[in-house]
């Protein structure tokens, strides 16, 4: 059984088994637009919540993806380097960025649900 | 739907492009489409392939006419280096106003009318972000020998792609054969017309001047052929930077030179003898010394987009330059970029290295553009 959080920079994180998967949300992908590079962490990084942890550049610019919890990277997302646009087709599946391994899951608490991050994202417009 | 912000100007097509779904982006003072629900990337290709229509109203168009018998041709050549006075009737020219270092105040398209009918003896288009002190600086210059009147009151669309004169001419069919950087009067649709073959996308199209008041509905009819589609300013930089074609205020200021851009070949053959432009001596000189400096195309390995500003090292680490231009080539399928390296450096085939966020990325120097330009040479 797994749990979706969202931040307030527009990133997922489907937490499973003390595991976070972390992507960026349908929303900010509409933002960013055609995305053509991906730069992801490596296998053994420590993040801190809050902390730059990659790169996504779209055809305009570069933005940064910040580490929704702290704790140890233990995968990236390989295909990303090949394929960036799969973060525009699948933002929620086949375009994750990387899974961490979460240090303090109290840091969860303060996170949105879908309900709220849908909420969030309606009053943005 | 909501207005522009109260600071900035609209086009007379803001209604249009909401409607048509833009995201809209501040630039120059103006609320313009940064690009439409299809996107930059297929926006981008759309162009390649078809045509795309952008609206480049925020552009300064401007006439000058001759106070009592000036030669306004020859009178402006004392603000830019190109050769104005062989200019034939109706024929354009792309140039640049220097300051007295030499250094680009703006680059622009000259135009001498093809007959009496036209609004002035000369048809001007300069940069949007410049305009006003482009117009002040020419108003001044020319004192006393011309007066400009700027045409406050038109629009200009771009129709560009290798597809647009198939659909232009099915309104207008003599912009089927106009010959490559020509202005022509025209009637289309109805809509009195200054018709210009050219563009800034490194593709066959035109550039279209009509009044304001006809331009929402001239945009609508260009829209209803069927290889065009509308496309924004992300599409228009990401085509000029890979036609190899400079961004003022990003490629060239007030601190570059003519010779240093690369953009040698604005300079009249005459006028490399005779000079009499600002900056002539500078520029003269860099001419037959050779720059300290040169603008180059740039290809990073990878696909890491190198940004402008992205500092330029030789292999060895040591700072040759700087990336002005940067980003992803759709065309290309990869990141492009251009800037300014040390004369040593600027030889194609030259490695050097682009330190994107503090790591070395190796790029080759390379020659521009990166995508061979389509214009049509009839």
């Amino acid at each position: 059984m797994s749990t979706l959080y969202f931040t307030t920079d527009h990133e997922w994180i489907r937490v499973e088994d003390g595991v976070g998967t972390v992507g960026i949300t349908d929303y900010a992908q509409q933002q960013l637009g055609d995305i053509v590079f991906v730069e992801l962490p490596e296998a053994g990084r420590q993040a801190e919540k809050g902390g730059e942890i990659a790169v996504v550049e779209s055809v305009k610019a570069a933005s940064e993806v910040y580490a929704p919890v702290t704790g140890e990277i233990v995968e990236a997302n390989a295909a990303l380097v090949e394929s960036p646009a799969a973060v525009n087709e699948s933002p929620g599946e086949d375009g994750w960025f990387f899974k961490i391994k979460i240090a303090n899951p109290a840091e969860l608490d303060e996170m949105m649900d879908q309900a709220a991050y849908d909420e969030f994202v309606a009053g943005l417009d | 739907m909501t207005d522009a912000p109260e600071s900035l100007k609209t086009t007379a097509l803001h209604a249009l492009h909401r409607e048509l779904g833009a995201r809209m982006v501040p630039f120059a003072g103006y609320d313009m489409p940064v690009q439409y629900p299809a996107g930059i990337m297929k926006e981008h290709l759309h162009t390649r392939e078809a045509a795309s229509l952008f609206d480049v109203s925020h552009m300064g168009q401007g006439f000058l006419t001759a106070s009592g018998g000036t030669n306004v041709a020859a009178a402006l050549e004392s603000l830019v280096p190109g050769d104005l006075v062989g200019l034939d009737a109706g024929q354009t020219r792309y140039t640049l106003l220097l300051n007295e270092t030499g250094g680009i105040l703006d680059d622009l398209m000259v135009t001498r009318a093809a007959d009496d009918s036209w609004p002035g003896a000369v048809f001007l288009v300069v940069n949007a972000a410049c305009k006003d002190a482009d117009f002040a600086h020419i108003a001044e210059g020319l004192s006393g020998q011309a007066t400009l009147t700027r045409a406050e009151d038109r629009s200009l669309l771009a129709l560009q792609g290798p597809q647009a004169a198939t659909a232009l001419a099915r309104l207008d069919p003599a912009a089927a054969t106009q010959s490559f950087m020509t202005v022509r009067k025209a009637t289309i649709d109805g809509h009195d017309c200054f018709v210009s073959r050219s563009g800034y996308t490194g593709e066959d199209g035109y550039e279209i001047s009509v009044a304001s008041d006809g331009a929402e509905a001239l945009a609508r009819r260009l829209l209803q052929e069927p290889e065009v589609a509308p496309a924004g300013l992300g599409a228009r930089d990401t085509l000029r930077l890979e036609a190899g074609l400079c961004l003022y205020g990003s490629d060239i200021d007030t601190e570059t030179t003519p010779i240093e851009a690369a953009l040698t070949w604005v300079i009249g053959k005459r006028r490399r003898t005779d000079g009499g432009f600002p900056g002539a001596d500078r520029i003269l000189q860099q001419l037959q010394d050779g720059p300290p400096r040169r603008r180059v195309g740039l290809k990073p390995e990878g696909r890491a987009p190198a940004r402008a500003h992205t500092v330029i090292t030789d292999e060895a680490g040591t700072l040759i330059g700087e990336v002005t231009s940067g980003g992803h080539g759709p065309t290309v399928g990869g990141p492009i970029a251009m800037g300014y390296v040390d004369v040593a450096h600027a030889k194609a085939g030259t490695a050097c290295n682009l330190v994107i966020r503090d790591r070395p990325v190796r790029a080759e120097i390379v020659k521009l553009p990166f995508v061979p330009l389509r214009y049509y040479r009839g």
